[in-house]
C-alpha cells in the first residue's frame, strides 16, 4: 500500500467554496500531517468550519480537490463517500448525539449501521469506548440528562465508535468550563498518543491550541495566513497571526470624510 | 443601474429559480424516501423495526381517541343535517345512506388525514427540524448513515399503515354517531337503519376511501419530512416550519382527495 509512504492524510488543493454568491473559501491548499494534531485556527466567519464541513464531505465543493488518503473524495459519489467516513470520526460542537436514544444507543449507532455482530459483543465495544472517555455507567442516560461536557464525550466515544483513522473536532472546548476543557484536550492528547489516530482540530482557543497542536494552520477571510509547526506560529511575524495571538481587537480607523459618508448612508 | 423591464424579468427569474430548486428538493426527498421503504431492504439494508413501532404507536395508536371524538360528532352533526333536508319529502330512513356514504367514501379518510396533518405531520417537521439545527442530521451522514433511512422511512410505514387503520375506525364510529341520532332523536327503528346501511354501502365505497387514505399518509409523511429538512437556522425557523408544514399537507391532501375523488368517479 502506498499509505506507509504517504505522510500527509489529507491534501487539499486549491479548495473553493461559495454560500450563494459569496465567497467562504478562496482557493485554499493545505496538507493534514499523518498521525499528528493539526489544529485550524482562525477567527470567526474566516472559513473553517465550512473547511472542516468539506474534509468530511458534508459539503461539496465549487472547485479544488480533497484528498484522503491520496484520493478525491470531491469526486466520490455518496456510496464511495461512505465507505471512506468509515474510517472518520467527527464530533460536533453540540456533540450532536441524537436525543431518542439512550447514551449506549448513540455510540453503538455507527457499529451497528456498519458492521454485522452480535448484540453482546455491540454492549462490549460500546462499554470500552465509553469507559475510554471517562463515562462508564452512563450507558442509560439520555443526552438529556448529562452536562455539557459529558455530552461531548459521550459525542466522543461515538465518533471512536469503529476505531477511525482520521478524527475531526468541530470547537471542542466551546461552552465548556477550563477544567472540563482541559480533560477534553488530555483525551485529544491520548488518542494521538495511546492510538496514533490523525486528529484535526477547528478551533479558535488560544491555550487549547498550545496545549494538543503538533501542527498549525491559520486561515484568515477565507485564505491560509499561516501553516507550520507551532514553535513557527510562535515565531511568525505576520501581522494577522500576530494579532490573533496577543488579542488584539481590530481596529477600524475611518476618516472622519469616511465616517460621515458611512453615518449618512451613502 | 437595471431598467425595470430589466429587474421585473431578474425578480421573475430568481423566484423561478428558487421554485426549481424547491421542486428538485421535494422530489430527491420522495425518490429517497421510497427507495430506503422499498427498494433497500430487499438489498439488504432493513427498515429500523423498533423506531417503526414507535411510530406507528406515537402516530396511530395515540390518535385514537381524538379521531373516535371528532368522528362520533361529525356522524351526529351528518345526520342531523340531513334529516332536516330529508323530513321535508318524507324520506328519513335515507339518512342512513347519506351518512354511510358520505363517512366512507368522503369524510372518514379526509378527518383523520386532518388530525394526523395536525399531530404527527407537524410533529415530523419539528423533529427533524431541530435535529437538522442540533446538526444530528450532520452526524448521521458523517457516520454513513442516510437520515431520509433513519428519519423518514420509519414514519412514512408507519402513517401508510396507520392512515387507512384510523379511516376504518373512524368510518365506524361515524356511522356508529349517525346510527345513535337516528334512533333516539329521529326516531328511525335500529334494525331498518342498520338494514339501510348494509344495502346502501358498497365495498367499493369503503375501499376508495382506504386507497386515499393511504395516499394521505404519504403526502403528509413527505411533507413534514421536507419542511423538517429545510431548517437551516434555529429555533424560529422550526416554529415557521412546523407551521407550513400543517398548511402544505392540509393543502395537498384536498388535492389529493380532488385528484383521487375524480378518477373514482370516472373509474370505478
Amino acid at each position: 500500500m502506498m499509505s506507509a509512504v504517504m505522510e500527509n492524510a489529507i491534501e487539499v488543493t486549491g479548495l473553493r467554496t461559495h454560500y450563494g454568491q459569496r465567497e467562504i473559501l478562496k482557493g485554499i491548499s493545505i496538507a493534514i500531517p499523518r498521525g499528528k494534531t493539526s489544529v485550524i485556527l482562525g477567527g470567526s466567519g474566516c472559513g473553517k468550519s465550512t473547511l472542516l464541513k468539506h474534509l468530511i464531505g458534508l459539503l461539496r465543493p465549487t472547485a479544488g480537490k480533497i484528498a484522503i488518503n491520496g484520493r478525491d473524495i470531491a469526486a466520490m459519489d455518496e456510496e464511495e463517500l461512505n465507505r471512506v467516513r468509515r474510517k472518520m470520526g467527527m464530533l460536533f460542537q453540540g456533540a450532536a448525539l441524537l436525543n431518542s436514544l439512550t447514551v449506549a444507543e448513540n455510540v453503538a449507532l455507527p457499529i451497528r449501521e456498519h458492521a454485522r455482530l452480535n448484540e453482546s459483543t455491540v454492549m462490549i465495544m460500546v462499554r470500552m469506548k465509553l469507559d475510554l472517555v471517562g463515562l462508564s455507567g452512563f450507558e442509560n442516560f439520555y443526552p438529556s440528562q448529562l452536562s455539557g461536557g459529558m455530552k461531548k464525550r459521550a459525542g466522543l466515544a461515538r465518533a471512536i465508535a469503529l476505531d477511525p483513522e482520521l478524527l475531526f473536532f468541530d470547537e471542542p472546548s466551546a461552552g465548556l468550563d477550563p477544567v472540563t476543557a482541559a480533560g477534553l484536550d488530555d483525551l485529544i492528547l491520548k488518542l494521538r498518543n495511546v492510538f496514533g489516530i490523525t486528529i484535526v482540530v477547528v478551533t479558535h482557543e488560544l491555550p487549547s491550541v498550545f496545549t494538543i497542536a503538533d501542527y498549525v494552520i491559520m486561515l484568515d477571510a477565507g485564505e491560509v495566513i499561516f501553516s507550520g509547526i507551532l514553535d513557527d506560529l510562535r515565531n511568525s511575524q505576520n501581522e494577522r497571526v500576530r494579532m490573533f495571538l496577543e488579542r488584539r481587537p481590530e481596529t477600524k480607523t475611518y476618516s472622519p470624510d469616511d465616517y460621515f459618508r458611512f453615518i449618512v448612508g451613502d | 443601474m437595471p431598467s425595470k423591464t430589466e429587474a421585473f424579468f431578474g425578480s421573475v427569474g430568481r423566484r423561478v429559480i428558487l421554485f426549481g430548486r424547491d421542486v428538485h428538493y421535494a422530489s430527491k426527498i420522495i425518490n429517497d424516501a421510497f427507495y430506503w421503504t422499498f427498494v433497500s431492504p430487499v438489498k439488504g439494508k432493513p427498515v429500523r423495526v423498533r423506531a417503526t413501532i414507535s411510530e406507528i404507536v406515537k402516530a396511530g395508536y395515540n390518535a385514537v381517541p381524538i379521531v373516535a371524538v371528532i368522528s362520533l360528532f361529525v356522524g351526529i352533526i351528518l345526520a342531523l343535517q340531513a334529516a332536516y333536508q330529508l323530513k321535508r319529502v318524507g324520506a328519513l330512513i335515507y339518512v342512513a345512506n347519506l351518512v354511510g356514504v358520505s363517512i366512507t367514501r368522503e369524510l372518514g379518510p379526509i378527518l383523520t388525514a386532518i388530525i394526523v396533518a395536525g399531530r404527527s405531520g407537524s410533529a415530523f417537521a419539528a423533529e427533524i427540524g431541530s435535529m437538522k439545527s442540533a446538526e444530528e442530521v450532520d452526524a448521521l451522514v458523517t457516520m454513513g448513515i442516510n437520515p431520509v433511512r433513519f428519519l423518514v422511512t420509519p414514519k412514512l410505514l408507519a402513517l401508510m399503515f396507520m392512515l387507512p387503520a384510523l379511516t376504518v375506525f373512524a368510518d365506524m364510529i361515524g356511522i356508529f354517531g349517525g346510527f345513535l341520532l337516528s334512533t333516539t332523536v329521529i326516531g328511525i327503528h335500529p334494525y331498518n337503519y342498520f338494514q339501510q346501511s348494509v344495502n346502501a354501502l358498497l365495498v367499493k365505497d369503503v375501499m376508495t376511501g382506504l386507497v386515499k387514505a393511504w395516499a394521505f399518509g404519504i403526502v403528509i409523511t413527505i411533507v413534514g419530512a421536507y419542511q423538517g429538512f429545510k431548517v437551516e437556522g434555529g429555533a424560529e425557523e422550526v416554529g415557521r416550519r412546523t407551521t407550513a408544514s400543517v398548511v402544505a399537507s392540509i393543502f395537498l391532501v384536498i388535492v389529493f382527495d380532488l385528484f383521487f375523488t375524480t378518477l373514482f368517479y370516472y373509474f370505478t
